[in-house]
């Protein structure tokens, strides 16, 4: 167990499942955000009980903090210690020839969607935790969709967003199907597995964009 | 053909290389890319300059001796050839063509073109190997039942000549896949079974002291490897890993 924590292997796992956490909050983001674009009651009910509930405040909250901490934190650390295992670079070097832009570049789709997370920190998270604990507003079950629909009148920031999700999609159309192999699992469903991963990769984020773009334009 | 050579010279491990550019007339499609640097070579022995040191030794594909990372691709262009049976042919007529060393902080230059791999030689004295008991009453390896795809998985394995070129293709310069290879062949048989746990456990250790990178699954090691090794030996190893590890 000793040398299991700075072994590569443990760091590529950890990598991966906490990629594979992140995978299933966005999927769940998603789901609330998505229904706002049809029901502005449901996107309250959600968003009430995920700001309110105490498990999900108290828990998952400070978990999902520490996931993304963590994922974005050993990224960095990882890409240093890859550069540093070729201290010399080639002259001339044909990366395309044998690997895919986004498995090659995840450094700068996640260093994109992490300058997203400070915007949406910024436009969400900061004024929900003042709302709630700094200022102890009384509890409005109603705010929420009007608070996104506010977000989302500015085409700069939709604008943002949309690319974000872009981004968002080229990092998870590598990461999430390479978690996979990370965690030991490449047999017969492997290629139903990384269909599925992609799939996803590309829906999610095209979905997120859809309720930017409809919110942005029909309000 | 009549080509442009854009070459890696370096004197010894300590002084500073540099690419050097070399015209080069005369060359076959049919001749080897070895072939066309012994031509090279001769030209240049003939002016009285220093030929351009390389790896080289069976020169048919199974040794592992030879690598150069040929524009930007160990082994050049083509797929799963050893640089001694790439054809002059995959290029053409006016071509430059950049050749290097593999690098990586794990393989350092000795000379020009000449890497020292002796790290992937540790990392089999690691655990690349099975203890046979000759006791006297030990069982002939034939007469133990193999699972037909173990053993042909096995096989594949172990085909790995340890070029390195998975070493040199992948951005990390990441040492995942020979190390899985040679971690897969044994753990995939019975007799392998004995040491499977400390077996990954040190190769993998020595794999990480070398200095090599993190695999982050580009692939670009399978695509690369003249032998066709599967990125599937990277799963096999990451799963023994974490097993071994949660034993130990």
């Amino acid at each position: 167990m000793s040398g299991l924590i700075k072994s590569s292997i443990a760091r590529k796992v950890a990598m991966a499942l906490s990629g594979l956490f992140l995978v299933f909050f966005l999927l769940q983001h998603f789901t609330i955000n998505f229904t706002s674009i049809f029901s502005a009651d449901t996107f309250n009910d959600l968003s009430h009980f995920m700001g309110t509930n105490p498990v999900v405040q108290f828990v998952l909250q400070p978990v999902l903090i520490f996931g993304v901490i963590f994922h974005f934190v050993m990224g960095f650390v990882l890409e240093l210690k890859n550069k540093n295992a070729r201290a010399v670079k080639y002259a001339k070097y044909n990366g395309g020839a044998n690997a895919s832009w986004m498995s090659r570049n995840m450094i700068y789709s996640g260093l994109v969607i992490l300058a997203f997370l400070g915007l949406h920190f910024y436009d969400f998270w900061v004024p929900e935790i003042v709302y709630k604990y700094v200022e102890f507003a009384p509890e409005d079950p109603t705010r929420y969709y009007g608070e996104l629909l506010h977000k989302f009148e500015s085409p700069i920031r939709t604008g943002l967003y949309v690319i974000s999700f872009v981004f968002l999609a080229l990092h998870l159309w590598h990461g999430f199907a390479s978690s996979f192999q990370s965690v030991g699992f490449n047999n017969k469903y492997s290629v139903a597995a990384t269909k599925f991963a992609k799939a996803f990769a590309i829906v999610i984020p095209v979905g997120f964009i859809i309720v930017a773009l409809v919110l942005h334009f029909t309000h | 053909m009549n080509l442009t050579l854009k070459i890696w010279r370096q004197k010894d491990a300590k002084s500073q290389g540099k690419i050097v550019e070399y015209p080069i007339s005369g060359i076959e499609g049919d001749m080897s890319f070895l072939e066309m640097l012994d031509v090279l070579n001769e030209e240049l022995i003939n002016k009285g300059d220093e030929p351009v040191v390389f790896d080289h030794d069976c020169r048919e594909g199974i040794c592992g001796a030879c690598s150069l990372q040929i524009n930007g691709e160990p082994h050049g262009p083509d797929r799963l050839v050893t640089t001694c049976q790439l054809h002059m042919r995959m290029f053409n007529d006016g071509d430059t063509i950049f050749i290097e060393p593999f690098r990586a902080k794990a393989f350092p230059v000795v000379k020009d073109l000449m890497v020292d791999r002796s790290a992937f030689d540790r990392i089999q004295h690691a655990g690349g190997y099975v203890s046979v008991n000759t006791s006297g009453n030990t069982i002939d390896a034939n007469a133990i039942p193999i699972n037909k795809e173990d053993a042909d998985d096995a096989f594949n394995a172990a085909t790995c000549i340890g070029c390195g070129a998975c070493v040199a293709a992948c951005k990390n310069a990441s040492a995942m896949l020979f190390t899985s290879a040679k971690v897969s062949q044994y753990a995939l048989l019975p007799q392998g079974k004995v040491e499977a746990t400390e077996r990954v456990l040190a190769m993998v250790n020595q794999m990480d002291e070398e200095g090599f990178g993190n695999c982050t699954n580009t692939g670009a090691c399978e695509i690369e490897c003249p032998k066709g090794i599967s990125l599937e030996n990277i799963a096999r190893m990451n799963r023994e890993y974490l097993k071994a590890s949660l034993k130990g």
